[in-house]
C-alpha cells in the first residue's frame, strides 16, 4: 500500500505538475506537517486524497461513533504513516486547488464516508442510530462551512479575527462563501433536528428550539455590534494587507527595471545610448501598468505586438520608433505577415537611412490592413540597390505578397523613405 | 533684428505661461522656451495657476493635464470665464488618456506629449498663438480610431463624422508628416490644412459620438 504510486506514473505526473512540499520524495503516506490538529493524520490523508483535511476530520469525527472505528483507524494511521523529513516551507505556497474539482472530490469522499459507515453497523460497530447519523450530518455540515480551497486563506481569517473559530465573520467577510455556509448550515440543522426527533419527544424539542431562539436573539443583540465591528476591522485589515502587498510588489518592479536604467542612464556616456535606455524603460514601464495581468486577450492584438516589436528595434538600432495604430485587431495570418514585413522595414528605415526617428502607422479597415513606414533619411534610389541586398525584396515585398498583398517602396534622395504595405483582412 | 539687440530679447512677443506640478520639468521647459517666447509666469498647482493667468494675461499656457486638486481642465474652465484670448495647450506625460481628452474637450487647442523635441514644442506653442490646432500622430490616430466606422443615426451629421479630406489630412497626420507635408502630399495650401485640423478640433470638442466618452474606459494615449 505504502509504495503503490511507484507503478501509477500518472500520478507521479501530476505530482510534477503540482509540487507538494508537505509530501515526503517517495510518496508514501505522510502526515501532515501545516495541517495537524493533532497527529497530523488527517491533514496528511487528505494532502494524499487530495481533498480539504476539513472532511477528512469530518469523517474521522462521524466514524469514531459508529462503535469507535475512527479512532481505531486513525491510531493505525498514525502508526503507519511516515513523520514529515524536510519542513516544507509554507502551505500556503501550494496551488490552490480548483473549486470545482475540490467539490467533486468532497462529494466523492462524503460517499465513501456513508459507505464506510453503513458497513459499521451492519457489522454491529455502532452507537445506535440516533447518535450516529446526527453527528454525521453535523460534522459534514461542519466541514462544508468550514472548507476553503486555500488553506492558508482560513489560517490568515483565524489569525485575523483572533479568534479560533469566527465563522460569523468569516461569513460576514466572504459572500462568495455564502452558498456554502447556507447548505452546510443545513446539514447541521439537519443533525440538530433528528437528535431531538430521536432522543425526546416532538414537544420538548419545540421548548427547547424556542429556549434556543431566544437565547440566540438575546446573544445577537448583545454580540451583534461587537462583531459587526469586528467584521469591519478585518475588511480594512484585509485591505490594507492587500494594499501593502500591491505596494510591496511595485517597489519589486521598480526595482528591478526602473532603478536599474537609471543607474545605466548615469552611466552612459552618448546621449543617443541614454535616449534609448530611458525610451525603452518608458514602453516596459507602460505594458507593466496598463496591459491586463498575465496578457490576457489584447496580448495578441495589433498594437500590443507592434509596440513589442517597436520597442525591440529601438534597443538594437538606437532610434526612436513611434507607433501609432488605428482600428486594432487580433493578429491572424494576414496581418502578421504585414507585422513582420512591417518590423524588416523599420528595422531596414534604422539602420540604412540616418534619420532619429521613424514613424509608424497601421489602419485596419473593414476589409484590409494598411501599414506605413516612414523616415526623414538621406533616401535612396530604388534602382540602386543591388540585387544581393534581399532585405526589401525577400523579407518586405515577398513576405506580403505570398498572402495576396501589396508593398510599395517610395523614396526620394535627401528626403526620405516611405514604405506602404497592404493585405487583406484576415478571413474571420 | 539689428546688433544691439540683446541675445536674450525673445524672438516672438508671444507671452507663455507655464503650469506642471513637477518643478523639475518646468524649469527644463523654461530652458528650452526661453529664447523663443516671453515666459511670463508659471504656477506648479490649479489655484496658482487661474491666479497667475488672470494676472497676467498670456497668450498661450502650456498646461499639464495631470495635477492636484483637478488637473489642466480645472484650469481651463476657470479662466474661460475670464480670459477668453487666452489659448491652451495640453502636455502630458499621455498616461492617462481620460485625462488628455477631458482637457481638449475642455477647450485645449492641442496635446503634445512631454518627450516632444524642443523646436517642435516651440513650433506648436506658435500654432495654438496663431489659434490653430496642434495634434499630435497620437491624437490624429485617437481622432480617427474614435470617428471610425458607421454610426446609424449620428445626433448631428456635421459635428459627428468626418469629412473624407479631414481623414486624409489626420492619416497623413497619424503618419508622422508635418502640416508642410501634408498640404503637398494633398496639392494644398499649409492653411487649409490647419483649416481641416482646426475642424477636427472643434468636433472632437463638440460631438456627443459615444466613443469620445467610451474611449476614456477602454482606450490609452499611450
Amino acid at each position: 500500500m505504502l509504495t503503490e504510486d511507484h507503478t501509477k506514473p500518472d500520478l507521479a505526473k501530476r505530482d510534477l505538475a503540482r509540487p507538494n512540499p508537505a509530501q515526503g520524495p517517495a510518496r508514501s503516506l505522510v502526515r501532515g506537517r501545516e495541517n495537524r490538529l493533532l497527529g497530523g493524520v488527517a491533514g496528511g490523508l487528505a494532502d494524499r486524497l487530495d481533498v480539504d483535511p476539513v472532511f477528512v476530520r469530518a469523517a474521522f469525527v462521524a466514524l469514531s461513533c459508529a462503535g469507535g472505528a475512527g479512532l481505531m483507524l486513525y491510531a493505525v494511521l498514525w502508526v503507519v504513516m511516515v513523520e514529515p523529513e524536510v519542513p516544507s516551507p509554507s502551505a500556503s505556497t501550494r496551488e490552490p486547488r480548483s473549486s470545482q474539482g475540490n467539490a467533486q472530490r468532497a462529494v466523492g469522499f462524503a460517499f465513501i464516508v456513508a459507505g464506510a459507515l453503513l458497513l459499521l453497523r451492519e457489522v454491529g460497530l455502532w452507537f445506535g442510530d440516533a447518535l450516529v447519523w446526527p453527528v454525521a450530518l453535523g460534522s459534514a455540515g461542519s466541514a462544508v462551512i468550514w472548507s476553503r480551497g486555500d488553506q492558508s486563506d482560513r489560517s490568515r481569517w483565524i489569525r485575523l479575527t483572533g479568534l479560533p473559530g469566527g465563522p460569523v465573520t468569516a461569513v460576514l467577510g466572504e459572500s462568495s462563501s455564502r452558498p456554502r455556509v447556507i447548505a452546510g448550515g443545513v446539514l447541521v440543522l439537519v443533525g440538530m433536528v433528528s437528535v431531538l426527533a430521536a432522543n425526546a419527544s416532538l414537544d420538548a424539542a419545540a421548548e427547547v428550539l424556542l429556549a434556543v431562539g431566544v437565547t440566540f436573539a438575546g446573544a445577537a443583540l448583545l454580540l451583534g455590534p461587537w462583531i459587526l465591528r469586528l467584521a469591519k476591522q478585518v475588511g480594512d485589515e484585509r485591505r490594507e494587507r492587500i494594499r501593502s502587498e500591491e505596494r510591496s510588489d511595485m517597489a519589486a518592479h521598480l526595482h528591478d527595471s526602473v532603478l536599474q536604467t537609471l543607474a545605466l542612464i548615469q552611466r552612459a556616456a552618448d546621449p543617443r545610448e541614454m535616449a534609448t535606455l530611458a525610451r525603452s524603460q518608458e514602453r516596459e514601464l507602460r505594458a507593466w501598468l496598463y496591459r491586463p495581468p498575465g496578457g490576457g486577450a489584447d496580448s495578441d492584438a495589433m498594437s500590443t505586438a507592434l509596440d513589442d516589436l517597436a520597442g525591440r528595434i529601438e534597443r538594437m538600432h538606437r532610434v526612436k520608433v513611434d507607433v501609432v495604430v488605428v482600428g486594432d485587431g487580433p493578429l491572424g495570418p494576414r496581418s502578421r505577415a504585414l507585422l513582420q514585413a512591417a518590423g524588416e522595414a523599420i528595422a531596414n528605415a534604422a539602420i540604412h537611412s540616418g534619420a532619429p526617428t521613424v514613424s509608424v502607422y497601421v489602419e485596419g479597415t473593414k476589409d484590409s490592413w494598411n501599414a506605413y513606414i516612414s523616415d526623414e533619411g538621406k533616401g535612396f534610389a530604388l534602382e540602386d540597390v543591388p540585387l544581393d541586398r534581399r532585405g526589401i525584396a525577400d523579407s518586405i515585398v515577398g513576405r506580403v505578397q505570398r498572402h495576396a498583398g501589396t508593398a510599395t517602396v517610395t523614396s526620394t534622395l535627401g528626403e526620405g523613405t516611405e514604405v506602404h504595405l497592404r493585405v487583406g483582412r484576415d478571413p474571420a | 533684428m539689428t546688433i544691439l539687440t540683446p541675445p536674450s530679447k525673445p524672438v516672438s512677443d508671444t507671452r507663455v505661461f507655464l503650469v506642471d506640478d513637477h518643478r523639475l520639468f518646468l524649469s527644463g521647459v523654461r530652458a528650452e522656451l526661453s529664447s523663443a517666447f516671453d515666459l511670463v509666469g508659471e504656477a506648479s498647482d490649479v489655484d496658482e495657476a487661474i491666479a497667475g493667468i488672470r494676472r497676467t494675461r498670456p497668450h498661450v499656457v502650456l498646461l499639464d493635464v495631470h495635477m492636484p486638486g483637478g488637473g489642466g481642465r480645472a484650469v481651463i474652465q476657470a479662466v474661460r470665464e475670464t480670459n477668453d484670448e487666452t489659448q491652451f495647450l495640453a502636455l502630458s506625460v499621455s498616461d492617462a488618456a481620460e485625462d488628455v481628452i477631458a482637457v481638449v474637450r475642455a477647450g485645449a487647442r492641442g496635446y503634445v506629449t512631454k518627450s516632444i523635441a524642443p523646436e517642435e514644442l516651440v513650433a506648436a506653442i506658435q500654432r495654438v498663438r496663431d489659434g490653430d490646432a496642434v495634434f499630435s500622430p497620437r491624437l490624429a490616430g485617437f481622432v480617427l480610431d474614435a470617428f471610425s466606422g458607421e454610426i446609424p443615426q449620428p445626433v448631428d451629421p456635421d459635428l459627428d463624422q468626418l469629412t473624407a479630406r479631414e481623414q486624409e489630412v489626420l492619416r497623413l497626420i497619424a503618419r508622422g508628416q508635418a502640416y508642410k507635408q501634408v498640404a503637398r502630399r494633398l496639392d494644398i495650401s499649409v492653411k487649409t490644412v490647419e483649416t481641416h485640423v482646426s475642424s477636427v478640433l472643434r468636433k472632437l470638442q463638440l460631438s456627443s459620438r459615444y466613443e469620445l466618452t467610451r474611449w476614456a474606459t477602454d482606450r490609452r494615449l499611450v
